[in-house]
């Protein structure tokens, strides 16, 4: 039986868990919410990816990240989000990089070398302004899923300015633009500029630039804004919600590979 | 967990001098049989003290209800009075305790509250909230107010600046000679400072060892041993303290016993402590085989100008040559000279909310120094005393990507 390696990436809202191959193929990727049990979660994950995987031994290293990285009962080791995204994004790319990972809860950009070295890291303030949870509130708010908001936000090329970091004071925006009759299209796309300016004023994002995380994920037309902004391509990856898993997965399989007696 | 973190055998005498201090300040504010001055902590505690006044540090305080957590109950209620949570939360922690008759000094010492002043006595070198601070128990308890207003952000310090910083000192004799009852005495006032300049030799000592690898303390230790030259200087005691902490120190290193076991990395913290967080940063490095050796802050209590032949000249030079008074460039210059005599490997930046004048990376400064140096940083949000202002997740977050970036590219 050809050996297994697991990462497990446990987000403020989503847990991602990715099962790789020797060879670094990805062989089964898993999301479902992180809810309240995050060991429950990742167990769960575990095994509807060992299942679609058809491995039927447990994986030989696994490694994992995000918030609840210490709940995982069955890693072998944990690393931050930080090192996973970089690992997992070098490995797709194979280039020095900025990534602007956008998560549920917080924001980050990653710089890594040519060698796939983390050179530097940012997070955003502490504040839900620009993250996943941002665009959860305005679809509460205007009574979307946010499933709908990509469609809505392609739909126009006039957003709304919402001028607010507060996302509580961006609510009350919202309700001042709806009471003047603008079209719920500029508003969500409004929304999406926003998410792009905290992301913008977080670092000057030089050379090439990777977008991952659910939010990009889920709204591909975030990244066409901020390409627009920055004038230059951003590349998605395959899987832009798997990164973190992915290199939390490669970790596992280095680590392994590091062992003395790794092969036995 | 509790093991990562080394117990400093002298805590034991320290906390007795501790106590022997707050228990002279306890007695005379029921006596009233003699004087108490507060003071700012980097005020001029010295020339108080040679009136025989005892000195009171009600930042001291302040970190004591941020330590214990309490702050996080006291601070609404100085905001619901006007103190606004964006400014000091020393200030809204201390006036909060004032409002609600809650102290962990009743705790700790049996004191029902801090000892009521005779005369407030701040130097704004290090910020303009300490004068506010005074102001409010200047309008409870009308005592008087006085003080020195240092002009901040110098890059070099000039004889001009030193004569009026000499003068606003000597312009206070008249109120502390009034309110002590005592005349000024100028060889008075230089014993208190020879034996200031004494515990300052001292306490550089004591942070001075930490450049030797493994270090024998941490800066989450010298955050806690640094007491006694905030509050006690110019005292025989706190010479004597040193001594004794110096002392076991220096058989740390002989026994080649590390603060942090396996010592991998150095750090450097820039900012203030979190205080409510202080033993969770100890633990959170010491696991990861991460020793925080030097910082802006244990260093601020270093008064070597005192050392001159002038008392006043040495007290206006060392309340004005301090860090936390200069410019960007000074400061650049000043974490360069640290990064190297302490061998650092990371910087910590804690960019705390409520307080900008000990929060270093709003100016590019981070940037500049990395750039400078190729030590890598991390700035985290957070706050001294005000843990709304903190995410536990980013911070640990943060410290271990650092950790992680650095013990990959060894
Ligand atoms: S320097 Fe900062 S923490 Fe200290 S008293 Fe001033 S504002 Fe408060």
């Amino acid at each position: 039986m050809n050996k297994v390696f697991c990462g497990v990436d446990i987000g403020a809202s989503a847990t991602k868990l990715v099962l790789i191959d020797a060879a670094g193929q990805v062989l089964a990727r898993v999301v479902r919410p992180s809810g309240v049990d995050y060991a429950g979660t990742a167990r769960h994950c575990l095994e509807t990816a060992s299942e679609d995987a058809g491995a039927d031994a447990a994986p030989a290293c696994t490694v994992a990240t995000g918030y609840g990285r210490d709940n995982v009962d069955f890693a072998t080791e944990k690393r931050t989000e930080i090192h996973c995204h970089g690992a997992g994004c070098f490995h797709l790319a194979q280039r020095a990089l900025s990534i602007i990972d956008i998560g549920g809860q917080d924001n980050k950009v990653i710089h890594l070398d040519d060698r796939g070295r983390l050179q530097e890291f940012k997070m955003n303030r502490k504040c839900a302004a620009g993250t996943g949870a941002f665009i959860e509130e305005i679809a509460l708010r205007l009574g979307l899923g946010v499933a709908e908001l990509d469609s809505l936000a392609a739909g126009t090329d006039d957003p709304v300015s919402l001028g607010s970091f507060c996302t509580v004071f961006a609510k009350t925006e919202i309700l001042s633009h709806l009471r003047q009759g603008v079209p719920v299209e500029a508003i969500v796309r409004g929304a999406f500029v926003s998410v792009v300016d905290r992301i913008i004023e977080m670092d000057p994002l030089e050379g090439a630039v990777m977008a991952t995380g659910g939010v990009v994920a889920h709204n591909p037309t975030i990244v066409e804004i901020l390409a627009a902004r920055l004038d230059r391509d951003v590349s998605v990856p395959e899987s832009p919600q798997f990164t973190g898993a992915l290199g939390a997965a490669l970790t596992a399989r280095g680590l392994f590979d590091d062992q003395p007696e790794g092969d036995t | 967990m509790g093991d990562a973190i080394k117990k400093i055998q002298a805590t034991g005498l320290m906390r007795k001098l501790m106590g022997a201090y707050f228990a002279e300040l306890d007695q005379a504010a029921t006596t009233r049989e003699r004087k108490i001055a507060w003071c700012t902590s980097v005020g001029p505690a010295e020339l108080l003290r040679s009136f025989g006044f005892l000195v009171y540090f009600p930042e001291n305080h302040g970190a004591v209800l941020g330590s214990s957590r309490l702050a996080q109950e006291l601070i609404p209620a100085a905001n619901a009075r006007g103190y606004s949570p964006d400014i000091c939360s020393y200030l809204t922690s201390d006036i909060g305790s004032y409002l609600k008759g809650q102290t962990p000094l009743t705790k700790a010492f049996g004191m029902a509250g801090p000892p009521r002043p005779d005369v407030l006595v701040y130097n704004t070198n290090q910020c303009r909230d300490v004068q506010d601070w005074f102001g409010f128990y200047q309008r409870e308890w009308d005592v008087p107010l006085i003080g020195i207003d240092t002009p901040r952000s110098l890059g070099d310090i000039t004889r001009d600046h030193l004569d009026g910083l000499i003068a606003q000192h000597k312009a206070l004799i008249p109120v502390l000679e009034e309110v002590s009852g005592v005349p000024f005495d100028l060889e008075r006032l230089r014993e208190v400072v020879a034996s200031s300049y004494r515990c300052t030799l001292l306490w550089k000592q004591v942070l001075k060892l930490a450049t030797h690898r493994p270090s024998p303390i941490t800066f989450f230790d010298g955050t806690i041993h640094m007491g006694p030259a905030v509050v006690m200087r110019g005292l025989p005691q706190a010479e004597e303290y040193y001594e004794v902490l110096v002392a076991e120190l220096e058989q740390r290193i002989a026994d080649q016993a590390a603060a942090v076991d396996g010592e991998r990395l150095r750090f450097y913290w820039e900012g203030m402590p979190v205080w409510g967080k202080l033993r969770d940063h100890a633990e959170l490095f010491a696991n990861q085989g991460t020793c925080v050796v030097a910082s802006t802050y244990c260093n601020s209590w270093i008064f070597e100008p005192l050392g001159c032949d002038d008392p006043f000249e040495g007290m206006a030079r060392s309340y004005t040559e301090l860090f936390i008074v200069r410019s960007e460039e000074y400061k650049q210059r000043y974490l360069k000279s640290m990064c190297d005599d302490y061998a650092v490997d990371g910087i910590v930046y804690h960019d705390a909310k409520t307080c900008p004048n000990n929060s270093n990376c709003r100016y590019g400064l981070p940037q500049r120094l990395a750039r400078e140096t190729d030590v890598p940083y991390v700035i985290i949000n957070g706050d001294l005393n005000d843990l709304r202002l903190y995410s536990e997740e980013q911070a640990r977050t943060q410290f271990e990507a650092l950790i992680e970036q650095l013990q990959a590219s060894r």
